[in-house]
């Protein structure tokens, strides 16, 4: 049984964003807070991530995933977290009542002062790009596949063909390769990568794994089982170009295409979404337009790095907890902070002018066009130009970072508005 | 020994698993045959799911009479059998002055018929009544009997029903040829042994013309495939909430955009006649036929939500009409031939076969009534099918009190379409047990959501080796070959 069935701080989920969130909720002063996981282990994703590359911001050490979950683990149980697992948030109501359900507990209705929502995200799959074909085992995203690999101990493919440069898929590239399994190749339908150019080095090239830009799959083979993927290459419009088709025999099909923030439960709960990133409109304390519901880490936009997730995680159980202890002060003045030119979208969506402390703030962002040249992110109100920044080029696989600080908060104060460009320089 | 029955059916879609149901009502043993690893893997698995009101068939052909009786007999087989069916109502929609003509045309077949409550609506009434139907619209025909239902919960339903009676069902069990004494079929040839029956029943859908030919019936009878692609959109974006059809054309009904039992918005089906019988292939060109066929309708729609897509292949006919004067040659064969003993005669159901399906059931006692079997109804016969648990249909209320009863059904296994692990159990282990993911997924809708698998699929994989007491390798997705996974990891050295 839970010990009670009201708490400070709820937080959905239980990868490095949730656990982030815990930690700091407790030191913030939360007395009861309760993390709800639906798998039978506290640390999310992370635990299929066996490969390192974690830790390296926040530690710097190069850590595998389940070992830095553990890291969180620990300091939450010192803390005196409380853990639901094996456990399905079923709703969220707006004024902060969860239905939980599991085959442990049963079903309990849970009454929180302030919830962080931290679901993280899922995979786009096969339907959302319309792969024409047959419907045949083999076809997997890229993390079932590395849960079948790394948790269950079963290998979902010998003869491998990878679309998408996702990170997930070029780690999974490397991963399966070391099972013995062959991958045939990795395709990309854009020009340049979707993942990190570290992992496209340590998964792809360094084993000889070919990838090909501006080509897709344009047909699924095989009845039963995957038996052959038939690709093609595409011009700008993705359209396939006539006589670039190929057939390469393989049993599977993984797919890296994309992720998705996981807000279901946020709609329910009255969560207003960007369309753009399909996570929740957040302001710098990663509060939604709910009162008292905040969000943090991959369930408000993708990042490339858990690193970073755990630090938004951090940032959003520290408000809740302040939320939760009535610290935070509640009036608000938010200005929004907007995309310029080259800029797809900018994480906090807005700045509540009345919370402005000695805290930075960090903007975060994605471009929308690769620029492979010097570059300039600027914040700007539309007249005066706030902050600025220089980066040795600019990739949409890649978030970039400019930081608002104090002595920048004087021209915050005036501006209706800020707007974050990247421009050549 | 032999194994003797009184009937067997081949097939098992919904007009076998029906018809195994309604015989299953009469003394003699039932024997239920299909080829695949799960009822419903055929025509019945990939279609629009809607149980038409009659309007479409032309007048006097068995279509049109079995699709009409068949239509009026659904709210009764819904009850007894516990499966999911709503009489939405159905328009068929005209977009422009030039496609009105249409309209009368069907609202002529409507009366000949028989199909009760028509109506010609005008172009304004129609979009007071469907606010996202194309501004062209010109008028509609409203078809208040036109029903949407879950083809596979009615094909489960029917064959676990005919279970509970008595009836034999055996899977991955492909019919062979018959075993003949002169002119009278005795028994049938399988992959799995020989089956003695006195009456054998052609319900083999896409391969009833196979079937037939091996009885030595309707030589120039020939199936020919007419594929169908659809969209299917998530439930969290519904873009239609009625059911749209275009005027017909010599292809067909047409793509409509619809709603399903399930809430999903749905598109297709585009009409392919092709070769292979097996080809149930998704294509470029054919979603595109769809995309633009439904924005016909419905402008306003987008692909942002699309959760699936698939394709079926429709069984499609060349048999006459044998009412004198009219001029169809795709009609159903619905018959006891002549030249052979003991065989019920079925081929080139398609659609309204699912609306039909009811209606053909008893065409085929009435016609063994005529031959002469007395059919005796059971003393222990019942109709009645209870239906399951069904978690996220359920109130929080409901949910708690199944939670307390089985704590199993707390653990949910799908999170998009909340299928709990009790659900999963009692499927497995049904009066026809699911043991494929596939045949989990029709009967409880789990991985049909934005995710479409990618969570679920290995704790189902787990779930039924578990429950089935065999090695994860052993799982498949629809039947031997289609095993999910090869052979465990590298083993660490200790």
């Amino acid at each position: 049984m839970l010990k009670k069935n009201i708490y400070d701080v709820v937080i959905i989920g239980s990868g490095p964003g949730g656990l982030a969130a815990a930690v700091a909720a407790k030191k913030e002063g939360a007395e009861d807070v309760l993390v709800i996981e639906r798998d039978t282990e506290l640390g999310g994703i992370l635990l299929q991530c066996i490969h390192n590359g974690f830790g390296l911001e926040i530690f710097k050490e190069d850590l595998p995933g389940p070992s830095y979950a553990q890291r969180y683990i620990d300091e939450c149980l010192e803390l005196g977290v409380e853990t639901m697992l094996d456990t399905i948030v079923l709703e969220v109501t707006p004024d902060r009542k969860l239905y939980t359900s599991s085959t442990k507990y049963g079903f309990v209705e849970i009454q929180a002062r302030a919830i962080v929502l931290a679901m993280g995200c899922r995979e786009r799959t096969r339907a959302m790009i319309q792969i024409p074909g047959m419907r045949p085992a083999g076809v997997f995203t890229a993390g079932t596949a590395q849960r079948f690999t790394n948790i269950e101990g079963k290998l979902p493919g010998e003869r491998v063909v990878i679309l998408g440069s996702g990170d997930i898929g070029m780690i999974m590239a490397r991963r399966l390769t070391f099972e013995g399994a062959k991958v045939e190749r990795v395709l990309e339908i854009l020009p340049y990568l979707s993942g990190l150019t570290r992992n496209y080095v340590q998964c792809l090239e360094d084993l000889d794994i070919p990838l090909q830009f501006e080509h897709t799959v344009k047909f699924i083979h095989g009845e039963d089982r995957v038996e052959a993927v038939e690709i093609a290459a595409v011009d700008k419009n993705w359209n396939y170009i006539p006589g670039t088709e190929e057939i390469i025999p393989c049993d599977t099909l993984l797919l890296s295409i994309g992720l998705i923030p996981e807000n279901e439960l946020s709609r329910q709960a009255g969560v207003k979404l960007d369309p753009l990133t399909g996570g929740p409109y957040v302001d710098e304390s990663r509060e939604t337009n709910v009162p008292g519901i905040f969000a943090a880490g991959n369930v408000v936009h993708v990042y490339d790095l858990a690193d970073w997730v755990t630090l938004a995680g951090y940032d959003a159980g520290k408000s809740a907890a302040r939320y939760a202890q009535s610290v935070r002060v509640k009036e608000s003045s938010h200005i929004p902070v907007k995309a310029g030119n080259n800029v797809h979208h900018v994480v906090p969506h807005s700045i509540n002018k009345t919370n402005l402390s000695d805290e930075q703030i960090e903007l975060q962002l994605r471009v929308r066009q690769p620029v492979e040249d010097t570059v300039l992110i600027e914040v700007h109100d539309g007249e005066n130009r706030i902050a600025r920044k220089g980066a040795l080029y600019a990739r949409p696989g890649e978030m970039l970072t400019v930081v608002l600080k104090e002595r920048h908060f004087a021209d915050v104060e005036k501006a209706d508005s800020l707007t974050v460009d990247v421009n050549p320089l | 020994m032999q194994e003797k029955y009184d009937y067997i059916v081949i097939g098992a879609g919904v007009i076998g698993c029906i018809i195994a149901r309604t015989l299953s009502r009469y003394e003699g043993r039932v024997l239920l045959i299909d080829k695949e690893p799960d009822v419903c893997m055929g025509s019945t698995a990939a279609n629009t799911a809607i149980v038409h009101a009659g309007y479409d068939p032309l007048p006097n052909t068995l279509k049109a009479r079995t699709n009409v009786a068949g239509n009026a007999m659904w709210d009764t087989l819904a009850g007894e059998l516990n499966f999911p069916f709503e009489r939405r109502g159905d328009f068929v929609v005209a977009v422009g002055e030039e496609e009105l003509p249409a309209l009368d045309t069907l609202m002529g077949y409507a009366k000949k018929n028989g199909v009760p409550g028509c109506a010609l609506l005008s172009g304004p009434e129609v979009r007071r009544r469907e606010k996202n139907i194309t501004p062209e619209v010109s008028g509609a025909l409203w078809a208040s009997t036109g029903g949407i239902t879950d083809p596979f919960a009615v094909t489960v339903a029917a064959a676990e029903n005919a279970v509970m009676n008595g009836a034999v069902v055996k899977l991955n069990t492909e019919f062979k040829d018959f075993i003949m004494e002169g002119d009278r079929i005795i028994g049938i040839k399988t992959n799995r042994g020989d089956f003695y029956s006195r009456w054998v029943v052609n319900c083999a859908g896409l391969f009833s013309d196979f079937v037939m030919h091996q009885a030595g019936v309707r030589p120039e009878f020939k199936i020919r495939p007419r594929k169908g692609e659809y969209f299917v959109f998530d439930r969290a974006d519904v873009q239609i909430d009625n059911v749209l059809f275009p005027v017909p054309s010599d292809k067909g009904k047409g793509i409509l955009v619809s709603t399903t039992i399930h809430g999903n918005t749905i598109l297709g089906p585009n009409a392919d006649i092709i070769d292979d019988k097996e080809d149930s292939s998704t294509t470029e060109s054919g979603m595109n036929e769809i995309w633009s066929g439904a924005n016909k309708l419905v402008p306003s729609l987008t692909k942002k939500h699309v959760i699936g897509t698939f394709a079926g292949l429709r069984p499609m006919g060349n048999a006459p009409c044998k009412t004198p004067g009219v001029d169809y040659n795709k009609d159903y064969i619905i018959e006891i031939p002549e030249e052979v003993k003991g065989f019920v005669n079925l081929g080139g159901i398609e659609s309204p076969g699912l609306a039909a399906s009811p209606a053909i059931a008893q065409e085929v006692v009435d016609l063994l009534k005529d031959a002469g079997e007395e059919l005796r109804v059971k003393k222990d016969y019942d109709p009645i099918r209870p239906s399951r648990p069904r978690f996220r249909e359920m109130s929080q209320k409901d949910r708690k009190l199944l939670v307390d009863m089985d704590p199993t059904y707390g653990r949910v296994i799908c999170r998009c379409e909340n299928v709990t692990e009790g659900e999963i159990i009692a499927e497995i282990h049904a009066p026809v047990p699911a043991t494929t993911y596939d045949a989990i997924k029709r009967r409880t809708w789990l991985g049909t959501g934005r995710c479409q698998g990618a969570f679920d699929t290995p704790r189902v994989v787990e779930i039924l080796a578990r429950e089935l007491g065999v090695s994860p390798l052993e799982i498949t997705k629809r039947g031997k070959g289609s095993e999910f996974l090869f052979r465990p990891t590298k083993k660490v050295e200790k």
